[in-house]
C-alpha cells in the first residue's frame, strides 16, 4: 500500500513527553501502584506499555508489573476478512484477578479492538477495575468506548490513517497522519 | 503467509512454509489450552462434523475438544450409527451432510482417498483424519510440534521409526513432513512390513528417508524414537509368526533405548499395544511423550480449524 504523508502529528520528543505525562497521571489515580497491571495490546500497544512502567519507575521507584494482549482470536470480523490473521502470544501474569488493569494501545479509533481486549482479559479472571491509555485518539467510535489517559487528540477524516512508528518496530519513532494514495 | 488452500488431505503437498505456519499457530493455542478458561470466540457459529467411520478414541476426542475449545459446534458421526448401516454411499453421505451446510468435515475412514473424493464434492473445509494406509496429517502436525518444543528444532535430528510401517498412514505423514523440515529418518521392522519404495515418495531436499537394517541400527544415535502400532486390524496376511516374536525382535525396550541419544524422546501415535512394540517401563518412563503428544493434538487442530474454518 502507497500512502501520502499528510502531517507530522507528534516527532519522538512528543511521543516521550506525552508518554511521561501519562506515567504520571497513572501515578496520580493508581495510589496503590502494586496493584497495577499495564497490558499492551498487540503489537504496539507492548513496546508503549514497557515505556510507561520505565517513566513510572523512574518517577516513583516502583516497578509495575506488564503483560501483552493479543486479541486475534477475539476479532468481530473474523469472518470477513479473507486470510486468517497471524496470531501471537498472549502473556499475562497468573493471576489478574483484583489487578487494576491499564489497557495501552497506540491508537484509538473505533473501539473495536478495545471491546475484544476487555473479553479477552475477563477470560483469564475479574480484574478489580480496567482503565484504558492511547497514545492517540482518533475519533469516529463504534462503540461506547473512551480512554482514560490520552496522549494527543487528532482530528481525522474516515479516509485518513493515523501511523505510529516506533523504533521497535519501524526506522524511526514519530507519529504521521497519511492517507492511502 | 496465509494458509491458503480449503483442505487438509495430506502432508504430501504441503510447503515447508505452511507447516511452519500451523505449527506455529498450534503454539499459541498451547497457552490457550494452558489457560483456566480454555475457550475463546473464534469459531462461534462455524459447524464442524466429525465423520468417522473407524474406531478412534483419541483423534475424534481431540477434534471434538478443539472445535468447542474454538466455540464451534461440533456434531460426531460414527458409520456404526449412521446410515451406512442401510447402505448409503459415501457420495451421498458427504453431500447430505453439505445440504446441512456445515463449515468443517473432519473424515476418517478406511479407503486412502476418501477424504479426497469428498473434498471435491463439498463447500466444506475437508480435514482428513486417517485415510486408510495413506495420510494422517494431524498426528505428524502433533508429532512435530512435540519434537519441536522438545529439541527446539527439526532440522538435522535423527529420527527412527519402527514397526508396521506399511500399514501406518502416520508414518508415511511423519515421513512426508519430518524429512521436509530436514531430519533424517530411518525406518526399520519386520521385512514383511516395510513398504520398500516409500523413499522414492519423498520429495525432499533437506531431509532424508532410509531403511535401516534392524531396530538396532535405526535407533543408535537417533534423537528420536516412534514406535508404531501393531495394527491386529490388519494383519490377514500373517506378517510376522507371532506377538511374542514381536516384541523380542522388534519391541522397544531399555536396552534398545539405551542405543538412542541419552536425551532421545519416545514417541507412539496411539493406542499402544503394552509389552508388544513398546513396554510398559519405556512407554511409563521419563522419555515418553506419548501423553505429551496427546496434549499437543488438540492445540494442533485448533490451529487446522482456525486456519481453515475461520473464514467465509
Amino acid at each position: 500500500m502507497e500512502f501520502t504523508e499528510k502531517a507530522v502529528v507528534m516527532t519522538a520528543g512528543d511521543v516521550n513527553r506525552v508518554l511521561a505525562r501519562m506515567a504520571s497521571q497513572i501515578v496520580e489515580n493508581n495510589p496503590d501502584l502494586s496493584g497495577v497491571l499495564l497490558v499492551g495490546i498487540r503489537r504496539r500497544g507492548v513496546p508503549l506499555a514497557e515505556r510507561l512502567a520505565a517513566k513510572i519507575k523512574e518517577m516513583d521507584g516502583v516497578a509495575v508489573a506488564t503483560g501483552a494482549l493479543d486479541i486475534t482470536l477475539y476479532r468481530d470480523d473474523l469472518t470477513t476478512v479473507a486470510d486468517r490473521p497471524v496470531i501471537n502470544k498472549t502473556e499475562l501474569p497468573a493471576n489478574i484477578t483484583g489487578k487494576t488493569i491499564i489497557l495501552v494501545d497506540d491508537v484509538l479509533y473505533t473501539g473495536r479492538t478495545i471491546r475484544a481486549a476487555m473479553d479477552e482479559l475477563i477470560d483469564f479472571g475479574r480484574p478489580r477495575r480496567v482503565q484504558l491509555c492511547v497514545l492517540v485518539d482518533r475519533g469516529w467510535r463504534e462503540l461506547p468506548i473512551q480512554a482514560d489517559y490520552v496522549g494527543k487528540n487528532v482530528t481525522t477524516t474516515e479516509a485518513e490513517i493515523i501511523k505510529v512508528m516506533l523504533p521497535e518496530y519501524d526506522e524511526m519513532e514519530q507519529v504521521l497522519l497519511v492517507e492511502q494514495k | 503467509m496465509p494458509l491458503n488452500r480449503k483442505d487438509l488431505l495430506g502432508i504430501a503437498d504441503l510447503s515447508v512454509e505452511e507447516i511452519n505456519l500451523i505449527l506455529d499457530t498450534a503454539d499459541t493455542f498451547r497457552d490457550v489450552n494452558a489457560r483456566q478458561i480454555k475457550k475463546v470466540p473464534t469459531l462461534r457459529g462455524k459447524t464442524i462434523i466429525n465423520l468417522f467411520f473407524e474406531a478412534s478414541t483419541r483423534t475424534r476426542t481431540s477434534f471434538e475438544i478443539a472445535g468447542k475449545r474454538l466455540s464451534a459446534d461440533t456434531i460426531n458421526i460414527s458409520a456404526s450409527t449412521s446410515s451406512v448401516v442401510k447402505g448409503e454411499t459415501l457420495i451421498d453421505t458427504a453431500l447430505n451432510l453439505q445440504a446441512m451446510a456445515p463449515d468443517a468435515i473432519v473424515i476418517r475412514h478406511g479407503s486412502s482417498g476418501a477424504p479426497h473424493q469428498i473434498a471435491k464434492l463439498v463447500k466444506a473445509a475437508v480435514i482428513n483424519a486417517g485415510d486408510g494406509a495413506h495420510e494422517h496429517p494431524t498426528q505428524a502436525l502433533l508429532d512435530a510440534l512435540t519434537i519441536r518444543y522438545h529439541k527446539g528444532r527439526i532440522a538435522g535430528l535423527k529420527v527412527a521409526i519402527i514397526g508396521d510401517v506399511l500399514h501406518s498412514r502416520v508414518a508415511r505423514s511423519n515421513a512426508h513432513l519430518l524429512s521436509k523440515l530436514g531430519a533424517h529418518i530411518a525406518l526399520a521392522g519386520p521385512r514383511t512390513l516395510l513398504p520398500f519404495g516409500l523413499e522414492t515418495l519423498i520429495l525432499s531436499t533437506e531431509g532424508s528417508v532410509t531403511f535401516a537394517e534392524n531396530i538396532e541400527e535405526a535407533i543408535t544415535d537417533a534423537d528420536v524414537v516412534m514406535m508404531l502400532r501393531i495394527q491386529m486390524e490388519r494383519q490377514s496376511g500373517g506378517f510376522f509368526p507371532s506377538l511374542r516374536e514381536y516384541s523380542i525382535y522388534y519391541g522397544l525396550n531399555r536396552r534398545r533405548l539405551a542405543l538412542a541419544k541419552p536425551d532421545a524422546i519416545v514417541l507412539h501415535p496411539g493406542p499402544i499395544n503394552r509389552g508388544v512394540e513398546i513396554d510398559s517401563d519405556v512407554a511409563d518412563g521419563v522419555s515418553s511423550l506419548i501423553l505429551e503428544q496427546v496434549e499437543n493434538g488438540v492445540a494442533v487442530r485448533m490451529a487446522i480449524l482456525y486456519l481453515l474454518a475461520g473464514g467465509e
